[in-house]
Formats: structure tokens, C-alpha cells, sequence
């Protein structure tokens, strides 16, 4: 990481800590903050983070891995969250998985060569009466089959 | 997302309501007017724990603080559930009216919503109507040109079950890992940042709504003696018309697979993963807090479906969703689920799963949050209700005792 970027994220995280407030209790609105721009939140910006909040850097990995959504580590620019929970798995959650599979050319938990999208799984989704679900970013779709999976990919940019 | 396929039954959450009316009633008149509305309607909260909503904002106005917080818990994670997600983008003048009424009447500014990460698709449309409120003076400073002040703000989650229990939830808000908090001492003294809080679910707050604009009495007329009023009920699974079904405590298991076109039905799931499993000679009880109760979650299983592979299902969820902290849910969890990888494979004991039993009575008492104190029943219904089919399909003759 060059200066100019590493002052660039310094800038970032400041406007962050300005928005929210200057206190621990900011400490997940700016983690999703910069998770949101960069899909993951570098070594660096955690050591900003906590120089910032006046927080050990620990502190700040501790509650990084704590939660599911936020990640330490490089992520493809848009992640596909598909709910696994038992009533989208009775209504053919395997199909969608097959499709996404097959179609993105790796498995979950796996992000494609060209860093563009990452598979995950979730939890359930809130969306029972409408499965199978799953999540792009944060965008929601309902009663998807393994036709509409295709649409869903070539929406993303 | 498609159009939300509601069925609606009952005019108490669906009952006639102007934006801001309850926030114009509880301005005009004394805290105590408005705690005696929620005493008399009796209703218990909404998440699934049924704690007395009149106690609590009873205890939190009486606790002794510079200042006080009210918080939303939309944080709705149990698989099964989706009444909070109707509510939100259906009806937040319910919501958000339920919440002003809560800070008024507790002595609170401030409040926060705490939406689940899943939910961020909703936020923009929240905060829109946030604003739309603080324009009509419904929200900010001297509300309705009265003395109280109370403003809103939405706290997104990151994805962890374990943040729907009330103390994990609050440690989140602090910007801590979301770890619960030994109870007592209890969130209506010592919550946000130490101050007195009261925590209460998106539905408790619509329903307050409705309590205070037309009176404790009228909604006490819904339901049973000991669980008043009215549920939402998200019902899913196999039948015909899954969606949020609006009915009074006390409807029975039958009714409501009557109501959502459901047959052939096996089992019959009350309250999410963490709630009991039904088999059909329960079907008659009633969903109600003295009975089967639940935070509205009903999933439907026909006859088609494999016990055990919904069981593995659950106990893979809450392996996951553990936060670690104490041992009966970080071991337990992971015990419970090698035992149903066991009986998969029709490699075990009786006696080895009568002390998996045993072991998830010992996590339901000795686990420090509601997380471990409840992921053993699905685990507990589903072996002692479905033995027959659970041990003729996995025991392959392998079984000894």
C-alpha cells in the first residue's frame, strides 16, 4: 500500500469518526463504513481505526471477527449471500447453489480470478414465505430459481 | 423482492391508525395514563421471551439516570421469522410512533433501532421516513410543542444471531463483540453505556401504538386471560399460503394449518430453531405463552420431509451463531450436532443418545444467554417426538443396548 492510498484511507476513516462521533460505541457504523468502500478492512485501516478511537488494535480485530458481515481479509467487489436456513433448503436451495456454482466457476467461500464476486452463505434471510433467497450486497431476492440466477449474475456489474 | 403475499384476519395491528396518533395521545397526557393503557392491556413482549412491556417501562421511568435510552430490537434472526420485516416496510408509523411513546414515557431522547444486517435494504426507506417525521415535528426537539424531545437513529448489525438477546444487543450498540451480559443486573438499570434502557421488539412497539390510541381494554379483548391480544405469526414451510398471518393467542396449531392451505403435515415447528417440534397428536395446542409459546415463528413439515434432517439443519445454525463465551453452548452445540452426524450414520448408542439429551437439559440451565438456554429443544422435541422414524431410518442395525 502506497502513501497516497494509506493517506486516502486515513481521510476516509477521520470523515467516518466525524460522522458517527469520536467514541467506541462508533466503532461498528465505521467498520461497516469502510468495509462498504473496500469489502474488507486492511491492517491498516484497523490500526487507523483504533489510533482514531483511542482503542488497542486488538480491539478492533476482536469485533472484526466477531461478526459474520465484516471481514479482515480481500473479498470480491459484490458478495452473493444465499440463505442456507431449512425453508429455503427445502425449497431447492441446492438448485441455487448448483447454478451459482456452476455459472461462477467456483464454490463457496470463494471469490472469482477477477476479484468481482465472492460466494457466501447466511443464515436465514427473514424471507421463508418467499424461498429460496439469497442477497447481492445488500439487495434481496425472493423465489429464486436456477433461471433467474443467471439474470441475477449479469446484473452485477 | 416480490409482493408480499400477507393474510390479513384480525383489525388489531391492521386496525385504523393516522401517522403520529399515538405520539399526539401521549403528549396530551401523564406517564402514568400511558403505563396504565399498557398495564391494563396486559401484553407481553413480542420477541418470544413475554417479559410484561408495563413492568419494564415501569422499571426503566423509575430508574434514577442523567440520562435514558429506548431501543428497537429489529435484529429479527430466528429462522422462520419475517413478521419485523413486514412491519418495517409495511407499516413504520408503528414502529417508530410505538418508540416516541416509549421515550416519553420512560423519560428517554434517544432511541435506536437495531437492524439487522440482513435488513439493509430497508434502511434508506427508514431513514427517509425519519426524516418526513422530524419535518412534522413528530420527532427532534419539543415534539408537537410540548417538552419532550426524542430523536432516532438506525444502528445496523453485522450478521450474529446471538445480537436478538438483549444484553448481546447493547454490546453491540457500545461497539463491543456481541457477548451477553450476566442478567441481573438487567438493561432497565444498568443498559446502553450503563444508563437505563429498555429493549423491546419491533412488534411490541406497533402494538403499543394501538394500545395507547384506543385503550388497554380493547386490546385485552383479543387472546387469552394470560396472553392478550393478538400475534403476528409468520408461517412458512409446506403450504399453500405461507406469509404473515395476524391472529388472537390461543388459535390452535390446526387452525393455523387450516388457514395456510397446509396437508399431509408431519410436524409443526413453534418458535424458530430455538422452539419445540410438534408432531400431529399435539396439533390441538394452543399458541399462547402459557402453552406453546413463540416469538410468531410456525414452520410447516409434510410428510415428505426428514426429521433428522431438519434437526441437522438447526444444530448446524446454532453451532455457527454460538458466540463462544460459555462452555455448555460452545460444546454443547457442537456435541449435539456430532451425535446427529452419528445417528446420519446409524453408528451410535441409546445410551449415548440418551446423554446427548441430558446433556442439552444441562445446556437449557446452565447456559449464560437465552441462545444456549433454547437450542437444545429443537434438538430434545425432535428426538423424543419423532423416535420411530429418527432410529428406524438411521439405526441400520448397528445400534447395541
Amino acid at each position: 500500500m502506497d502513501v497516497l492510498e494509506k493517506n486516502s484511507i486515513t481521510e476516509e476513516i477521520t470523515g467516518l469518526i466525524e460522522q458517527f462521533g469520536r467514541d467506541r460505541s462508533s466503532l461498528l457504523p465505521v467498520l461497516q463504513g469502510v468495509q462498504r468502500k473496500h469489502q474488507h478492512i486492511s491492517d491498516f485501516a484497523q490500526q487507523e481505526i483504533a489510533r482514531l478511537l483511542d482503542i488497542h488494535p486488538v480491539e478492533v480485530y476482536s469485533v472484526i471477527s466477531f461478526y459474520s458481515f465484516l471481514h479482515s481479509k480481500p473479498k470480491g467487489r459484490n458478495t452473493i449471500r444465499l440463505c442456507k436456513t431449512i425453508i429455503c433448503d427445502l425449497l431447492g436451495k441446492n438448485e441455487i447453489e448448483e447454478a451459482l456454482e456452476r455459472e461462477l466457476g467456483i464454490k463457496f467461500g470463494e471469490t472469482t480470478n477477477d476479484k468481482n464476486i465472492t460466494l457466501e452463505y447466511a443464515n436465514c434471510l427473514g424471507m421463508c414465505d418467499q424461498g429460496p433467497a439469497l442477497i447481492v450486497n445488500e439487495r434481496v431476492y425472493t423465489k429464486v430459481t436456477p433461471q433467474k440466477v443467471i439474470e441475477i449474475l449479469n446484473g452485477i456489474n | 423482492m416480490e409482493d408480499l403475499e400477507t393474510v390479513k384476519f384480525q383489525p388489531v395491528i391492521f386496525a385504523d391508525y393516522s401517522p403520529g396518533e399515538a405520539i399526539r395521545k401521549a403528549v396530551g397526557i401523564s406517564r402514568q395514563d400511558v403505563l396504565f393503557e399498557l398495564k391494563e392491556s396486559k401484553i407481553k413482549g413480542r420477541g418470544g421471551a413475554g417479559f410484561p412491556t408495563a413492568t419494564k417501562w415501569m422499571l426503566t421511568a423509575a430508574a434514577k439516570a442523567d440520562k435514558k435510552y429506548v431501543v428497537c430490537n429489529a435484529d429479527e434472526g430466528e429462522p422462520g421469522t419475517f413478521k419485523d420485516r413486514f412491519l418495517l416496510l409495511e407499516h413504520p408509523e408503528l414502529v417508530f410512533d410505538g418508540m416516541v411513546v416509549g421515550g416519553i414515557t420512560v423519560g428517554a431522547q434517544k432511541g435506536f433501532v437495531y437492524l439487522r444486517a440482513e435488513y439493509e435494504y430497508m434502511l434508506k426507506s427508514l431513514e427517509d421516513y425519519l426524516q418526513q417525521m422530524k419535518k412534522d415535528n413528530l420527532l427532534g426537539e419539543n415534539i408537537l410543542q410540548s417538552k419532550y424531545n426524542f430523536d432516532i437513529e438506525i444502528r445496523l448489525g453485522s450478521g450474529a444471531y446471538v445480537c436478538g438477546e438483549e444484553t448481546a444487543l447493547i454490546e453491540s450498540l457500545e461497539g463491543h463483540r456481541g457477548e451477553a451480559r450476566n442478567r441481573p443486573p438487567y438493561p432497565v438499570n444498568t443498559g446502553f453505556m450503563g444508563f437505563p434502557t429498555t429493549v423491546n421488539n419491533v412488534e411490541t412497539f406497533a402494538a403499543v401504538s394501538h394500545i395507547i390510541t384506543k385503550g388497554g381494554e380493547w386490546f385485552r379483548n383479543y387472546g387469552t386471560d394470560k396472553s392478550t391480544g393478538i400475534k403476528l405469526f409468520s408461517v412458512s414451510g409446506d403450504c399453500e399460503k405461507p406469509g404473515v398471518y395476524e391472529l388472537p393467542w390461543g388459535t390452535t396449531i390446526s387452525e393455523i394449518l387450516d388457514l395456510a392451505g397446509a396437508s399431509n403435515t408431519k410436524a409443526v415447528q413453534v418458535g424458530g430453531a430455538s422452539g419445540y417440534c410438534y408432531p400431529k397428536t399435539q396439533f390441538d395446542r394452543k399458541l399462547a405463552y402459557e402453552d406453546a409459546g413463540t416469538g410468531g415463528s410456525i414452520m410447516i413439515f409434510n410428510e415428505s420431509r426428514s426429521m433428522l434432517k431438519i434437526l441437522k439443519n438447526f444444530m448446524e445454525f446454532f453451532v455457527e451463531e454460538s458466540c463462544g463465551q460459555c462452555t455448555p453452548c460452545r460444546i454443547g452445540n457442537a456435541k449435539l450436532l456430532d451425535g446427529i452426524e452419528k445417528l446420519e450414520k446409524g453408528e451410535y448408542t441409546f445410551k449415548y443418545i440418551n446423554q446427548l439429551i441430558d446433556l442439552g437439559r444441562s445446556m437449557q440451565v446452565a447456559s449464560k444467554c437465552g441462545l444456549g438456554q433454547t437450542s437444545p429443544n429443537s434438538f430434545i422435541s425432535i428426538l423424543e417426538n419423532f423416535r420411530e422414524e429418527i432410529f428406524a431410518k438411521s439405526s441400520g442395525g448397528r445400534n447395541v443396548n
